[in-house]
């Protein structure tokens, strides 16, 4: 057991969490026609997205700081940061899926955000089968973290930029009221954020503990 | 200085493209079969969405088959003896030059033969050809970096088209997009923004493969 001015955020993480649950399932959220009770998917959905995006930008910087420092602590890290980070995807594109079908009538729509979310998971895990064909330590380091930062980019670009060239089915594009025009948005606000927080350092225990165990492992494989 | 070695790598890569016809041949067959298989598959388009679709999807294959063996000819050995020679942004400048040129050519060839064969709806030809070039350099600079890093590992076929596909969708919507506006005659008022982004795209991946292509050079 660590020291308690160690390991809070892990406690605030989870508390963060269960507030989520408890309060996004309970407190009041605005009746809004088509949405009605789904709205408060957006506590999930939405969060898991964010928190997803904050990991991989982590990735992002880890490849960066490997690529200055050739120390393969970051090569680590940066692999752990987006494995976590495609799970984050994972779960958001399941529970994304759940409230389309309620909303809109479908699992999957031909919609920009959705299209995005899709191609970040095709390039994070081809940045996995990347690194799975290469067998020499700091050759996979490079050439992943080079793939890393040059697909963040581009994939950044196709996020920000082409929603805007098309219409979109999500809040805020082509006629869709955003959420901050939401009158009880304030109630949700303070759910929505407080559950990204507390996803995102749910994500970096997983990841820290992911870390533990492979170089206790390596640990133990030495000494064998 | 930068100027005169790209100058003179750029003049490496034509001679040896010229050494090795067969190779331009192959990609030159490959670009007919493809096509062909098209056209045989189809006929005739009358769908106008279709037909720019099918063709982005025919040049996007192409230029991944003539790009992905931009850096497998240079082995161990060669690859450090440029490397006592050139500086890796020399080195990687001109092979974009080099493969917007071939992207370039073999994309306009492709357009050639599938007007002749699948018919020719597009209005605003130098709009569309003007889409082509842009869209040869975004191409070509792409798969020149991801090649790079597809060939330094065993399974560079799969490799090549898994990491570059996702990264060249928002050049290759973004070119439908200018592309369908040429075919149906569009004001250029309408396109310029998609003339923009492209040129921005442009910019932004050359600038990208420019920085971290010595990372993938220095061994």
């Amino acid at each position: 057991m660590g020291k308690l001015q160690d390991n809070w955020w892990k406690i605030l993480g989870v508390l963060l969490v269960l507030y989520a649950i408890v309060g996004g399932l309970l407190m009041d959220a605005p009746r809004l026609a088509i949405l009605n009770e789904t709205i408060r998917n957006l506590y999930y959905h939405v969060t898991m997205w964010f928190a997803m995006m904050i990991l991989m930008t982590a990735s992002l910087v880890y490849s960066i700081r490997l690529l200055m420092t050739s120390s393969l602590v970051f090569d680590q890290k940066a692999r752990i940061s987006a494995g976590i980070g495609i799970l984050m995807g994972l779960l958001g594109i399941a529970t994304g899926s759940i409230w389309a079908k309620f909303t809109w009538g479908a699992f999957w729509v031909n919609d920009p955000k959705l299209n995005g979310a899709a191609i970040t998971l095709l390039i994070y895990l081809a940045y996995v089968i990347l690194r799975n064909s290469l067998d020499e330590e700091q050759k996979r380091a490079r050439l992943a973290a080079v793939y890393n930062i040059f697909a963040y980019v581009l994939l950044m670009v196709f996020l920000m930029i082409l929603p805007r060239m098309t219409d979109s089915l999500h809040p805020g594009n082509g006629g869709n009221p955003a959420f901050s025009s939401y009158d009880l948005d304030n109630t949700m606000r303070l759910i929505f954020y407080p559950a990204i927080i507390g996803w995102t350092l749910i994500g970096v225990w997983m990841g820290q503990l992911r870390m533990r165990m492979e170089n206790l492992e390596k640990k133990l494989y030495d000494e064998e | 200085m930068v100027f005169k070695e790209v100058k003179a790598l750029l003049q490496k890569e034509l001679t040896l493209e010229w050494r090795s016809k067969f190779a331009l041949g192959g990609i030159l067959l490959y670009v007919l079969s493809t096509v062909f298989v098209a056209y045989l598959s189809f006929v005739k388009v009358i769908d106008v969405k279709t037909w720019n679709a099918l063709l982005w999807v025919i040049i996007l294959f192409v230029s991944t088959n003539a790009v992905s063996k931009a850096f497998v000819q240079e082995d161990q050995s060669k690859r450090l003896y440029l490397y006592t020679l050139a500086s890796p942004q020399g080195i990687i400048l001109a092979k974009i030059i080099y493969h917007a040129l071939l992207v370039w050519v073999v994309s306009l060839l492709a357009l050639g033969v599938y007007v002749m064969l699948i018919g020719n709806p597009v209005q605003n030809m130098p709009l569309f050809l003007a889409a082509v070039s842009l869209g040869s350099i975004g191409l070509s600079s792409v798969l020149t970096l991801v090649s790079g890093i597809a060939a330094q590992t065993d399974n560079n076929v799969t490799l090549m088209s898994i990491l570059s596909f996702p990264v060249l969708l928002p050049l290759l919507i973004t070119l439908i997009k200018l592309s369908g506006g040429a075919i149906d005659g569009l004001a250029w008022s309408v396109l310029s923004k998609y003339v923009i982004v492209l040129g921005l795209l442009n910019v932004v991946v050359v600038t990208l493969a420019y920085i971290l292509f010595p990372y993938l050079w220095r061994d």
